[in-house]
């Protein structure tokens, strides 16, 4: 599993990032966080706000910081 | 879904009751707690900051909320597909318009600028989108709202608007393609960003409390500070103080208040409250527009991020438009008021 937050590194993408690793801890799954930050690789997932989430190169939260459940709850749906 | 609208309603009657008696509330406030006189500078003041304080937050929480759930019916993806093969002007019109309800931070402005030019959408029309945004954003309307009233508030939904409309329209037929950043147009979308999923109205009201959340929690000290400087104005800045500097008589009074307004940053939150109480102490209303104007709409954070697309004489040409447009906004508005 591959796990990328992408974002330009404001506050939102860090927030992201870190429910993100806290949501995998509960869950006990571990895998790399990439951050991508360059706005042509962002672009080229096609999302249009930021902070995203990308699992296995699928898009899975845009533009919003969802909370550590329901990060859990994407998570789980993607392990599946 | 019911539980929930049992609360809202009886939240809402709450809203009512409080802010139909915060008259009666400051009063009593400055008058039997802190037992301060009549009049003087000091009962001025701290009767404008009691009295406007949980006003203006009152008014704000309701309308995010209100914005909150009308944004939830909109999205980039869907604004950028409605706004796909419209030609310029209809297509300046729509989409500063959808700049008003979609929901946007500057710190997203990048990837959507790509998103918009990516799928085709022109210059021009995106643009609009991205003048629009910022400067008619619902924190802006709700503090003219309640510190101005209505018609004032309106006035400025209305030119904001023009300026977007008419901007992009210009930026669109000078053709100023070759300025943007090549590599923008090289972008290739690899993976294909995951479809809207229905919302239900349960979460349609979740996203309207979040709004809430989320921007109050942001803005409030904002609101507080501009207020408070707002309301040491009001008490001590003797009437007229303003009238020389920012009134209608003073004709340099606008491009410098535009000038002034560019290189500050400060959010809709912090700056009318200011603005108000110089309104009171003799500026002009197109003035304080003007320089209103130019602080929450040509921010120069903004600006630096947008050099990441696009190469300088864009960015010039961009400030130019909207600057000429912000200032005659003003001196439209000292000649009718």
């Amino acid at each position: 599993m591959t796990i990328k937050v992408l974002g330009s590194g404001c506050m939102n993408c860090r927030t992201l990032e870190q429910r993100t690793i806290e949501a995998m801890k509960l869950l006990n799954i571990s895998a790399p966080i990439e951050k991508v930050t360059d706005f042509q690789q962002i672009a080229s997932y096609g999302v249009m706000r930021t902070p995203s989430l990308v699992i296995d190169n699928r898009v899975v939260v845009q533009g919003h910081v969802p909370t550590v459940a329901q990060l859990q709850e994407i998570l789980k749906q993607e392990v599946v | 879904m019911k539980q929930k609208t049992g609360i809202l309603a009886a939240l809402l009657v709450l809203w009512a009751v409080l802010y139909s008696n915060l008259e009666t509330l400051a009063d009593f406030i400055v008058n039997s707690i802190f037992h301060l006189g009549k009049n003087g500078p000091l009962t001025s003041a701290v009767h404008f900051f009691i009295f406007e304080v949980p006003k203006v937050l009152l008014l704000l929480t309701l309308i995010v909320f209100a914005v909150g759930i009308v944004r939830s019916y909109f999205s980039p993806e869907r604004t950028r597909k409605i706004l796909g093969g419209k030609k310029l002007f209809i297509g300046n019109i729509l989409s500063s318009m959808l700049g008003i309800v979609t929901p946007f931070c500057s710190c997203s402005a990048i990837p959507l600028f790509l998103g918009f030019v990516e799928s085709g959408i022109p210059l021009g029309v995106t643009f609009s989108f991205l003048i629009a945004a910022p400067m008619i954003n619902e924190i802006a309307v709700v503090l003219l709202f309640g510190l101005f009233g209505w018609k004032v508030a309106l006035v400025y939904i209305i030119t904001g608007l023009s300026i977007a409309i008419v901007s992009g329209y210009i930026i669109g037929r000078l053709k100023l393609e070759r300025y943007v950043e090549e590599w923008v147009y090289k972008i290739q979308v690899h993976h294909e960003a995951a479809e809207e999923t229905k919302v239900s109205s349960s979460e349609r009201i979740d996203a309207g409390i979040d709004a809430v959340k989320e921007i109050v929690a942001k803005v409030w000290v904002y609101i507080v500070v501009g207020i408070a400087v707002g309301a040491a104005i009001h008490g001590y800045v003797p009437e007229n103080f303003m009238a020389s500097l920012m009134g209608k008589s003073a004709w340099w009074s606008v491009p410098v208040s535009v000038l002034i307004g560019i290189p500050m940053y400060s959010n809709a939150a912090g700056i009318i409250p200011v603005v108000q109480a110089l309104l009171e102490k003799g500026a002009s209303l197109g003035t304080v527009l003007a320089f209103m104007m130019s602080v929450i709409g040509l921010s120069f954070p903004e600006t630096i991020i947008l050099r990441k697309v696009l190469k300088l004489p864009l960015i010039f040409i961009f400030v130019g438009i909207v600057g000429t447009g912000i200032i005659m906004v003003g001196y439209l508005f000292n000649l009718i008021y």
